[in-house]
């Protein structure tokens, strides 16, 4: 019935909605931003724990919708071991996927984050994907406050 | 289903007829915007073809014509809302704006720091932050009164917070986020007996039923035509006379004056002293002809036939495990907004969407709304005298569908 979705909706995020991972509050984390989407009241807090400038561990609570849910999910895992400078080289290729006006899009360079190329036919739901990278952004660039997508 | 035209009205509705991601459009966004009949999409094409000019100025034809069309329209909102003259008739771009003229100009004139401004806790936006807008300003008081888990304003509180310190009352007469119909008539009775006068946000209850508003005795009365099957960006004011001459000007400009001179300037009689500058001719006359095109129905028959959808998509929401619905007043309006278990509101948007059925996913401009009932946001499919119950059967499978495809 919603055949048009499927490159939306991949099964992969069915499964990070109905199993988000990393889903816990970090006591003892070195960063904890909040990320908030005002126009479909997405709202999460990512937490991050910091070896240097190596991420070590990553982990979130909130709410959202499925793309929103699986959006941040994947990027716990994927961010894990990952420098600042790497996880910031994921975001703005993440942010090129998503809203990109390039044909071709380097869906290898983002590895499994590709399951989220789909928003970008969707201009309404990009902020739902991004939400999560925006808060990592401000969470590496060490603004400890509550980051809006509006 | 009673004998209401519903299949001539929507052979009346060209957008009715489009495709939307290969489906035929089944449009349940009403309360946001409605879509118009060809009646008033012809209005303008023809206003613009033949008749157009500025009004109230020139000698000419075209401008004499433009301005018996323009003024046409405003006796068409008159006898609509039944008021008592035309000069209680302000044309505005929308309620919001209606709202803002009565708090900067009604409000600044009569409200000073230590009053109070009543209104309920299911206020849309546009009815909080003027008046908070107007609280900075002069450090008056916005006070809220509470609602009930149905969705209903708790009167008994209602009429424990208006004091010796109100000075306005401002409610919505039906919300755009549950569907409550509030007891307007009660209200106002209450906020009269103290002398307070009492502003009604009529945008969501204009199209879903008759207005009368020396039958309500409310003060003011604002709605927008984008809801009422006219185009957007323009709305009416309605104020009591005595009120709205006793009321400073709005804007300043053209229109608004009898004389100007570098020394003084002498104020344009009611209702043109709320015009400033040329008027949004083409949608006035858009707004008259779709009162038209609804007096020729009825909005006693409008009203009835919508109960009837309500109640039917009410019974079949139901049914559906794990819906809840956010709004459950006994005196409702053709709205129903509600969340599923574990899928948010943007997912079920954009998954109706693509089969063709157009919803509203959000917080509908009512943000505190959706604080008290712990939701981020709701699912608001609302109703239109051009809705089936056909439209509804395939919104209740859409529903279900998805259901199953989150698991």
């Amino acid at each position: 019935m919603f055949d048009d979705l499927r490159d939306l909706y991949q099964e992969v995020i069915f499964d990070h909605n109905r199993n988000p991972r990393n889903f816990r509050v970090m006591d003892n984390a070195d960063r904890k931003v909040e990320g908030f989407n005002p126009l479909c009241g997405d709202r999460l807090t990512l937490y991050l724990k910091m070896d240097g400038n190596t991420i070590t561990d990553a982990s979130f609570q909130g709410s959202g919708c499925a793309i929103s849910t699986a959006s941040v999910s994947l990027m716990t895992e994927i961010v894990k071991g990952k420098t600042e400078q790497e996880a910031e080289d994921l975001f703005k290729k993440f942010h090129e996927m998503t809203t990109g006006k390039d044909e071709q899009i380097n869906l290898e360079a983002v590895g499994k984050l590709a399951v989220l190329a789909g928003v970008r036919e969707y201009p309404a739901r990009v902020k739902c994907a991004t939400l999560a990278w925006h808060t990592l952004d401000a969470a590496l660039k060490n603004e400890q406050k509550s980051i809006s997508t509006e | 289903m009673t004998n209401f035209p519903v299949e001539k009205i929507r052979a009346d509705f060209p957008i009715l007829a489009e495709l939307i991601r290969n489906k035929p459009l089944v449009y349940l966004d009403n309360a946001a915007s409605c879509q118009k009949p060809q009646a008033v999409i012809d209005s303008i094409v023809h206003l613009y073809s033949h008749d157009y000019a500025n009004v109230h100025r020139g000698v000419h034809t075209l401008s004499v014509r433009s301005t018996d069309k323009f003024e046409g329209a405003r006796t068409k909102v008159k006898d609509f809302i039944n008021a008592a003259s035309e000069k209680e008739i302000i044309f505005v771009r929308g309620a919001t704006e209606a709202i803002n003229l009565v708090a900067q100009t009604y409000g600044k004139a009569n409200i000073k720091a230590g009053d109070e401004i009543l209104i309920t806790a299911m206020e849309h936006h546009s009815n909080i932050v003027p008046w908070q807008m107007l609280c900075e300003q002069t450090g008056a008081i916005l006070k809220v009164a509470p609602i009930n888990l149905q969705g209903e304003l708790i009167y008994d509180e209602f009429e424990k917070l208006i004091s010796d310190k109100t000075k306005l009352v401002s409610v919505v007469h039906m919300s755009n986020a549950l569907g409550t119909i509030n007891p307007v008539k009660d209200i106002i009775a209450a906020a009269h007996a103290k002398n307070i006068p009492v502003l009604l946000d009529g945008a969501q209850a204009i199209p879903h039923m008759a207005v009368d508003v020396q039958d309500l005795d409310c003060d003011f009365y604002v709605f927008s035509g984008h809801k009422l099957y006219a185009p957007s960006g323009i709305g009416v004011l309605y104020g009591k006379q005595a009120l709205l001459e006793a009321m400073p000007p709005y804007q300043g400009g053209g229109d608004m004056i009898r004389k100007v001179t570098f020394e003084e300037t002498e104020y344009n009689v009611l209702p043109y002293k709320f015009e400033a500058g040329t008027p949004n001719i083409a949608d006035v006359v858009g707004l008259g002809a779709a009162i038209d095109y609804l007096n020729a129905i009825g909005m006693d028959k409008i009203a009835a036939y919508e109960a009837e959808l309500l109640d039917y998509a009410t019974e079949k929401a139901q049914q559906i495990k794990g819906l809840r619905i956010i709004g459950e007043a006994g005196h409702k309006g053709a709205i129903l907004a509600f969340v599923l278990d574990r899928i948010h509101p943007h997912d079920i948007g954009t998954m109706l969407d693509s089969l063709g059925i157009a919803i509203r996913a959000g917080h509908h401009c009512a943000m505190p709304v959706m604080d008290f009932f712990e939701v981020p946001a709701t699912a608001r499919a609302s109703f239109a005298m051009y809705n089936t119950k056909e439209e509804i059967d395939v919104l209740m499978k859409g529903i279900q569908s998805l259901i199953e495809v989150f698991g």
